[in-house]
């Protein structure tokens, strides 16, 4: 089922929690919302499942307006951040109940809720743990039963609110793979939302990246990331360098007293040499060297007194031999532009 | 590494009531205070109780039955329970619900709700009493009309009824508010996304999550409402089989000198008091055994 927010508008008091949304989820599609906190993305997700109520525009199903339907009606599965198990009921009767409050008439029988309810613990892979109650189990499990529960109901859209925020980092990697598994078997139209901009780039199809109450931009992953539409997308994507700089004839210069670009650069796009090439580069001196991973981090001082991070790969670090507190060139090999106060 | 490390944690329970050395005080210190709390305890608390149940036997057993066939001694045990019997259910009801609106909603007056919920803890109950003398009366601002109707509630049973509501309100909203608003409303929302209606999510979800915080409620409001002696005194008039309850008819019984009948009735109070501190026992116990067996489950998961 598609989603089209049209319009949407909320405050709490004087704060304006989302200002003017629009937003498409087609049908079928996994869809991050990612932002900092305090960016409304939550809220947004809350008015999408009738939990919250927009002051004013619309949220349409399929092209219905639901706008003023409740959370019941809707029939959307939500998932909580802290997932809001019901403590006293063990891991079946959680998952059971969407299906045992219907209204008799709809109601399922005590087998087929049985049937249900076993298919869905395979799914999460906890068969052995229907008696346990949610006290027993361990976060990520928590998390799964809390993701079966939403399901049991057979939903028309999932919505997740930071669905792995509160688990430890190897819990998270582990169900995040699992959650866009599942995506692909089960083909039921997701939003999730998220803080964490690797969470989103790596399973979403969309990313909607939020600020402030505005969507700065929506696009496939490699979309977002590497055309970035305003500086704030690009900054929050990833770790940048931000220089000052000016735009002559099409080409950039680096310039601390030049007012009129905003230049980004990320650490490993920046190159180090000892030979200056090119039209755009700076002398830095290197002050830390962390060659543990992947990657080499440089941090290095510029000219004028700036700190900049510079990450190489091993091999090009072991050819520069490179050592502390030595003045080498540094040379952007992409940057991204954009004018102050705007878009590029 | 491992092995050493659990010796440790197993080494803690062994000496965990022999706090630190550093926050210890020397022995006569410490004797010193627990024989203060003991006697303290003992002359305020104990010789009392034992001296209610020391009198009400002192006849021997037959004596203390022959208190319970007096009829007007049966009529104040069964207004106090008609009494009780109204008041705690109502406020129940009227507990949950403000409890309810009160945790979970925001709402111009929320403050002033809370005030006026613990409004029956801050005023004298012979103050409570008065307001219903002063309202339905026979000078009072309702009385005439009612006179003129033929209603009776001062120095009837609906007065009693009405003055032990008043006075029993705070205890079931008491008990519950801090439960309801440390849970939050996220199990709430979880139960209306599953398409659970209001009535449901209340029964499955919210009921059993609160039950023994209002079970606990329930056990203190029933105890002040059999006890309560300023505010229904007032409204009752005292007549005897008609509109004395059971500490009304303890007053009654003892200043006639009929020591071993007011202490028999009194007896019965007492054993109320009792019950309710085993019930808080055992409800705490519950909570207490159900913390733990998270933290052992959850020390499981860790290893």
């Amino acid at each position: 089922m598609s989603i089209e927010l049209r319009n949407i508008r909320k405050q709490f008091g004087q704060f304006v929690a989302l200002d003017n949304i629009d937003l498409d989820i087609p049908d079928g599609q996994l869809v991050a919302l990612l932002g900092p906190s305090g960016s409304g993305k939550t809220t947004l997700l809350r008015i999408v499942a009738g939990l919250e109520f927009a002051d004013c525009g619309t949220v349409q199903f399929d092209g219905k307006d639901i706008t003023d339907r409740t959370a019941r009606e809707r029939r959307v599965g939500f998932v909580f951040q802290h997932y809001a198990l019901f403590r006293h009921m063990t891991v079946f009767e959680n998952i059971a109940f969407g299906l045992r409050v219907r209204p008799r008439k709809f109601r399922p029988s005590e087998e087929k809720i049985r049937d249900k309810v076993e298919e869905l613990l395979r799914l999460i892979q906890l068969q052995n743990q229907a008696r346990r109650y949610p006290s027993q189990l361990s976060g990520g499990q928590r998390q799964r039963v809390a993701l079966a529960r939403a399901l049991a109901v057979e939903p028309s859209v999932l919505l997740l609110d930071e669905p792995f925020g509160s688990l430890d980092a190897k819990v998270r990697q582990e169900l995040r793979r699992w959650l866009r598994q599942l995506h692909d078997e089960v083909h039921i139209t997701s939003v999730f939302v998220t803080h964490d901009q690797e969470e989103a780039l790596e399973v979403a199809d969309r990313v909607a990246v939020m600020n402030e109450g505005r969507i700065e931009q929506v696009g496939s992953p490699d979309d977002v990331y590497n055309h970035p539409a305003s500086s704030f997308v690009y900054n929050f994507l990833g770790n940048v360098n931000l220089f000052h700089g000016r735009v002559d004839d099409g080409t950039t210069y680096i310039d601390e007293k030049a007012s009129g670009h905003l230049l980004f650069v990320r650490p490993h796009l920046l190159e180090i040499a000892r030979q200056p090439s090119g039209p755009t580069y700076f002398r830095a001196t290197t002050r830390h060297i962390n060659s543990a991973g992947p990657l080499v981090k440089v941090e290095a001082v510029t000219e004028w007194g700036a700190s900049v991070h510079v990450e190489l790969s091993q091999e090009r670090f072991r050819t520069l031999q490179l050592v502390k507190d030595e003045v080498v060139f540094v040379i952007p090999k992409d940057i991204a532009v954009f004018e102050k106060n705007g878009n590029s | 590494m491992s092995g050493s490390l659990t010796s440790t944690i197993r080494g803690v329970p062994a000496t965990g009531f022999v706090a630190s050395r550093a926050t210890s005080e020397p022995v006569i210190v410490r004797w010193l205070l627990i024989a203060t709390a003991v006697l303290f305890l003992g002359v305020f608390l104990f010789l009392p109780l034992a001296v209610v149940f020391f009198t009400a036997f002192q006849k021997g057993i037959a004596g203390y039955l022959h208190a319970f066939q007096d009829p007007d001694t049966l009529a104040a045990i069964r207004l106090t329970l008609l009494a009780a019997g109204i008041a705690v259910p109502l406020n129940m009801i009227f507990g949950v619900a403000a409890a309810w609106a009160i945790g979970k909603f925001e709402f111009i007056g929320k403050s002033l709700l809370i005030t006026l919920i613990d409004l029956p803890f801050s005023v004298s109950p012979v103050v409570s009493g008065l307001i219903y003398v002063l309202l339905f009366g026979m000078q009072g601002l309702l009385g005439p009309w009612l006179i003129a109707h033929g209603v009776r509630i001062i120095f009837a049973v609906p007065g009693i009824v009405l003055a032990t509501i008043f006075v029993t309100f705070p205890f079931v909203a008491r008990e519950l508010l801090p439960m309801i608003q440390a849970q939050g409303n996220d199990e709430e929302e979880a139960a209306l996304t599953l398409g659970a209606s209001g009535w449901q999510t209340f029964v499955r979800v919210t009921l059993p999550n609160i039950k023994w915080a209002l079970l606990y409620g329930v056990i203190l409001c029933n105890a002040r409402a059999m006890g309560e002696f300023g505010a229904v005194s007032v409204v009752s008039g005292h007549i005897r089989g008609l509109t004395d309850t059971m500490p009304l008819h303890i007053e009654i019984l003892y200043n006639d000198y009929q020591f071993v009948s007011a202490f028999s009735v009194a007896s019965l109070l007492a054993l109320l008091a009792l019950l309710t501190l085993v019930v808080k026992t055992v409800v705490e116990w519950q909570a207490r055994r159900q913390r733990a067996n998270e933290a052992f489950e959850g020390s499981k998961e860790s290893q």
